[in-house]
């Protein structure tokens, strides 16, 4: 049985894998696999980002998804999830995207710790989050999905490293005294004109809530949240799809801005 | 159309105010081709109306001011109404559904000018040298139709469904703050309901106001210091119901809360 478990791991990280190979999105995971529990999703993400890293790349931070109630009532799911961010993902502040990089990307702005200390599971609270966080800095995730027409379920876009992409980040480092996260306010633009707005609070109340999750998440599997990690907390406002040529921009309170273009 | 005929539709509307009974709106039987300017003049002769009756302005407010409701309305523009004495409920006390027919609130912040303003081609910054404070708000908007079913002539005539409003007691001098990235949450029982950031007026609520100073200005008319003005909506407007405990929170400017009986 725990064979067989592993056999369809490794087909479905190979189904995945194709996405990338062939740059087009792959038929959902869940269809090939109806009986696909959110456990080996996570098995099938975790495998992915082995074979990364087994090929040189570097884990250098980890994203939360789903942290917006209305995300959570799309996917039918009352928890959010989690992905890995490797070297390759980084685009700097004010920066191009390679269309090559992307399949059908959409944006959106966040919030991103990085730790002082680290933090270990389970039991991390909100709290907790604060006092190990070294700076907070305003980002741009562009999610991205494999699976074609981001046909997903929730252990669809588990599976496929929670649709990460890729990250931009901008403004300045921030220390978190001072600061109302649950309350800072963002607004977003495309191409220069203002699309949707957002606050601190729209990633579970408060982005920390976000981090202290992911904390408690990572114990599950052994894992820590390690001193310096890029943690990109949640949307504050809905995604944005992204259209070659496409120019984004967020301004947050306190934090600065950030921006990135795609590629025509 | 004869100005008798909007004197008793604006009896019509302000009656429907008075005893809490929605009516059909103007435009579907009345006066079918209604026209915004014509709406504006039975807007006039509602507040004139209500002046009578002994109440008194306590400042303009903005409305339609979101790009998602301005395209829902397929308009350009805002529109604008007036807040009257007898609309403002304190800050933390209550508000008895029984007063009203179906309200919605949303959060809001407001103006408070220490020098008149008057269009043409005033811009957002001119505002700001002319604005004495900012200070959180909830309105409580509550259209005189049946449904909330309405034309953009139809809420222009309807004094843009102004009913309520809810002032915070903090008042912040504009220049310390980034209006536009002030972030807000609304939230009811505890949970978080509609949320937004300044920017979502109009792309700065000074703005807004400035608008308004422009659009009146077109009808021969100008902000006035001490006026408190309501600059539209952050949040969409949510549904009130029995029990609810209202509270919307503003980065830096504080929060302003109503209690919901019926």
């Amino acid at each position: 049985m725990a064979n067989e478990l592993k056999k369809s791991t490794k087909m479905l990280a190979d189904h995945l894998t194709n996405a990338y190979k062939e740059r087009q999105g792959v038929t959902p995971l869940t269809e090939l696999e109806p009986e696909l529990s959110i456990q080996q999703a996570y098995e099938v993400q975790l495998l992915m980002i082995q074979r990364e890293v087994e090929a040189g790349k570097q884990i250098v931070g980890k994203k939360i998804g789903l942290t917006s109630l209305a995300m959570q009532k799309l996917l039918g799911v009352d928890q959010p999830d989690y992905g890995h961010l490797l070297d390759d993902m980084m685009i700097e502040n004010g920066g191009q995207i390679d269309k090559k990089k992307v399949l059908q990307p959409k944006v959106e702005a966040e919030i991103v710790f990085v730790l002082k200390n680290e933090l270990k599971g389970p039991n991390v609270t909100a709290t907790d989050v604060l006092l190990a966080t070294n700076y907070v800095v305003p980002a741009l995730e562009i999610v991205d999905s494999r699976i074609s027409d981001w046909k997903i379920q929730l252990q669809d876009t588990i599976a496929d490293n929670a649709s990460s992409g890729l990250y931009v980040l901008g403004g300045r480092p921030r220390s978190i005294d001072q600061l109302d996260l649950g309350q800072i306010g963002m607004v977003f633009f495309k191409n220069g004109e203002l699309v949707n707005t957002g606050v601190g609070a729209a990633a579970l109340g408060h982005p920390a809530n976000c981090v202290a999750w992911l904390a408690n998440k990572l114990s599950e599997y052994g894992i820590t949240l390690n001193a310096g990690e890029v943690i990109l907390s949640g949307a504050l406002s809905a995604a944005v799809n992204a259209e070659p040529g496409d120019y984004f921009q967020a301004k947050f309170a306190h934090l600065g801005e950030v921006s990135v273009r795609f590629d025509k | 159309m004869s100005s008798q005929k909007f004197k008793e539709i604006a009896k019509l509307l302000l009656d429907a105010e008075i005893e809490k009974k929605e009516v059909l709106r103007i435009t579907a039987d009345k006066i079918p081709e209604l026209t915004v300017d014509e709406a504006y003049l039975i807007q006039k002769e509602l507040i004139n109306l209500k002046i009578q009756q002994g109440l008194s302005v306590v400042g303009p407010k903005m409305g339609l001011t979101s790009r998602a409701k301005m395209k829902q309305m397929n308009v350009e523009e805002p529109i604008y109404g007036y807040i009257f004495d007898n609309m403002v409920v304190q800050e933390g006390s209550s508000l008895s559904l029984s007063e009203l027919i179906h309200p919605k609130v949303e959060a809001e912040i407001a103006f408070v000018l220490d020098k008149d303003l008057a269009g043409p081609a005033i811009s957002g910054v001119q505002v700001l040298a002319a604005t004495k404070y900012v200070l959180p708000a909830l309105e409580i908007i509550d259209s005189r139709y049946e449904n909330f079913q309405f034309t953009l002539p139809d809420v222009i005539a309807d004094n843009t469904s102004s009913a309520r409003v809810v002032f915070g007691n903090q008042l912040r001098r504009p220049e310390e703050l980034e209006l536009d990235l002030v972030g807000t949450t609304l939230s009811i029982n505890g949970e978080i309901r509609a949320l937004g950031a300044g920017g979502a007026v109009l792309g700065h609520p000074a703005h807004s106001v400035a608008m308004l100073a422009n659009m009146l200005h077109r009808e021969g008319s100008k902000l006035k210091a001490g006026q408190i003005i309501l600059t539209g909506g952050i949040t969409e407007a949510i549904l009130l119901e029995n029990g609810d405990e209202v509270v919307a929170k503003f980065d830096q400017l504080g929060q302003v809360s109503i209690k919901i009986t019926d």
